[in-house]
């Protein structure tokens, strides 16, 4: 018997062996997993990242069956969405991971941005790390304005009517610009076509490619961690960080505990509250796209609000566009407009503090303003905190700069 | 402090937890059990011989009906199907769109998926406010639903109800006259409990049309739920195990 498994188990090695010769394989793994070393002392914020990664997986293996029975023409978008409902063996359980994975998708990542944000995961070394997670954010905001186009109901058209019209604000090329998008004189089936297309391959494609833009650079780097320390200032003889651990077994057997609580809270939805109130499937996305009836209300999905909040809260359209624009770029100029010798929360003086909680109720705020009828309240209110969530940016230089920061210790606690 | 941000963002999620239909002007609450069979086997019916004149549910098919609610091949055949054979069919109607503009001014909505666009407590409220209106084109008019194009087609049952008004005046100080409630001024068939039992019927119907997979959802997400919190503790176990000498 014992000859036997070590007759299996040389054979295993030197099949290893034979792939390592002609393929990086142990390598690769030894670099990505089993020998990269990541600060021991993460928390709760560490577990987003593998979680987006996990989200990202399910919306396409949803995505990849989805799209053996949708029908991406005007004429039977709504009706073959209900067909994967009812007809469709477990469609109805698919289509659900899929529609609850996107507003799971923005959870995980704001959670994700907002630990950079609290550990200031996004100063030097990681302003590249950072730069491709908001190309990441960027696409992913693409691709689901995209796809929710597809079930072609009443948001969906007029929420993508809305959405493009917005280029239209843009001086001389804008109405040309509007109409080469839509690829007609309004929201129509030619729009849908290239909508599914932009949704299901080009899009997907950008977006893999940055994760592994992203999973590279952070390699690289490596982790940062609530107490914002650099664990290579520290090794041992081997020079493995003194604080660090292998990411295998370590942060995987960790991860999966995050994953099965998650997988609880997401299950939650897909099969007891799947419109989740009518935040994740709005109600009036299932009336039927109808070109000649505008909805009396149109918001977008609650993860765009904030921004749709911005735009409102301009008086001017192209303003408004700008503004709206600037609110999602300017998280690019963090490394740079962040001057606190300091990365994290812990140590962090109460001017940074007091403008990051400023910032975070802003946001939430103007989520919850963005969902709402506008009435001069609503504007006034949505110019308010739109004021705030951009002082949070332009501040920065000058708070961070003298802020009174606590010492910071040579090792993670 | 941390703890401060982490409740901040608890409260990011705290919209999620509500009703996004927070100008609902619902004042009847539907009384909604897709479990009940025989409450939608009386809304089948009632959906089949009242509401299939003019509105389809053309996603909907007969047998998946019949499966769901307990209802025989023979009786589905003889009692709930009038406008074709196969009960793989969907509830689909003869009117035709044009004919239907025609005579309503717009064409009867499919309900498939009326009780997910409007809400039961908006559909049970819409079947409760019709009132008698001589100025539009049917007589009636509706609370729910102002100026609707449809004639109250449960009349017979719940008899006519006529509006009673009141004064009320306006913050610039003139004075407006609107509805403040409905009273029966022609008994139906049924009395006011029989009627709105027969409503909330037809409500539970719709509800269970609008997603004919829920109740199959809940059994399987029951099932899920326990499989991922048996196999939370193991994970957990797992993790501590491998932890126990990171200190």
């Amino acid at each position: 018997m014992s000859k036997l498994i070590n007759g299996g188990v040389k054979l295993l090695n030197n099949t290893l062996g034979w792939i390592d010769d002609r393929f990086p394989l142990t390598k690769t793994w030894n670099e990505h997993l089993a020998q990269y070393y990541a600060p021991k002392n993460f928390n709760f914020w560490y577990y987003f990242g593998s979680l987006a990664l996990l989200v990202l997986v399910i919306q396409f293996v949803t995505g990849i069956w989805l799209t053996m029975y949708y029908k991406p023409s005007a004429e039977h978008a709504f009706a073959s969405v209900e067909y994967i409902m009812r007809d469709v063996e477990w469609g109805w359980w698919i289509r659900y991971m899929h529609s609850t994975g996107a507003s799971a998708f923005f959870i995980v990542i704001y959670l994700h941005m907002f630990r950079a944000l609290l550990y200031g995961s996004y100063k030097r070394p990681r302003e590249l790390l950072w730069l491709t997670g908001m190309f990441i954010y960027l696409i992913l905001m693409a691709e689901a304005f995209f796809g929710y186009l597809l079930p072609w109901g009443q948001m969906s058209y007029w929420g993508a009517q809305v959405i493009i019209s917005l280029f239209s604000a843009i001086p001389f090329i804008g109405p040309e610009l509007a109409e080469w998008i839509r690829g007609d004189y309004v929201v129509s089936d030619v729009t849908l076509n290239r909508f599914f297309s932009f949704h299901v391959i080009a899009v997907p494609l950008v977006l893999c490619g940055l994760v592994g833009l992203h999973i590279f650079a952070l390699h690289e780097v490596g982790s940062n961690n609530p107490d914002g320390v650099e664990i290579k200032k520290y090794k041992d003889a081997n020079g493995v960080p003194l604080d660090g651990i292998p990411f295998h077994p370590y942060y995987t057997v960790k991860d999966i505990v995050g994953v099965v609580v998650f997988l609880i809270f997401f299950c939650l939805v897909v099969f007891f509250n799947p419109e989740m109130g009518g935040y994740f499937l709005e109600h009036a996305n299932f009336i039927p796209a109808d070109p000649l009836k505008t909805p009396e209300h149109i918001a977008p999905v609650w993860y765009f609000t904030p921004f749709y909040a911005i735009l409102r809260a301009v008086p001017d359209k192209l303003g408004g566009v700008i503004a709206m624009g600037a609110s999602t770029l300017i998280f690019m100029a963090l490394p740079w407009i962040d001057r606190s010798p300091v990365k994290s929360i812990r140590y962090r003086g109460w001017k940074y503090r007091t403008a990051l909680t400023m910032f975070v109720i802003s946001f939430v705020v103007l989520g919850w303003l963005g969902m709402q009828v506008a009435t001069p309240n609503v504007t006034l209110a949505s110019r308010i905190f739109t004021v705030i969530y951009f002082l949070f940016f332009l501040l920065m230089p000058f708070y961070t700069a003298n802020d009174t920061d606590k010492p910071v210790p040579d090792r993670v606690t | 402090m941390e703890r401060i941000i982490f409740l901040f963002v608890i409260a990011l999620l705290w919209p999620l937890t509500g009703s996004a239909t927070s100008s609902d002007p619902s004042v009847y609450k539907a009384d909604v059990d897709i479990t009940d069979k025989a409450s939608l086997q009386r809304g089948a019916r009632i959906f089949v011989n009242y509401c299939m004149g003019c509105h389809s549910a053309s996603y909907m098919r007969y047998n998946r009906m019949g499966d769901d609610l307990g209802i025989e091949e023979s009786i589905l055949q003889s009692n709930l199907m009038f406008g074709t054979e196969k009960s793989g069919d969907t509830m689909t109607i003869a009117m035709q769109k044009e004919d239907a503009e025609k005579f309503f001014g717009i064409a009867a909505p499919d309900l498939s998926v009326i009780a997910r666009s409007r809400g039961a407590d908006w559909l049970f409220t819409y079947f409760m406010t019709f009132y008698r209106d001589d100025s539009r084109p049917f007589g009636v008019n509706n609370l729910a639903f102002k100026d609707v194009a449809m004639p109250h087609v449960l009349w017979e049952l719940q008899g006519i109800q006529k509006p009673v008004f009141k004064i009320i005046e306006r913050e610039d100080g003139t004075q407006q006259e609107v509805i403040d409630h409905l009273e029966l001024e022609t008994p139906g068939l049924l009395d006011s409990d029989g009627y709105q039992n027969t409503v909330n019927d037809l409500v539970n119907f719709l509800v269970y049309v609008g997603e004919p997979a829920q109740i199959q959802r809940r059994n399987v997400g029951v099932i899920v739920i326990l499989y991922l919190l048996v196999l939370l503790v193991i994970v957990y176990l797992l993790k501590k195990e491998y932890w126990k000498d990171i200190h």
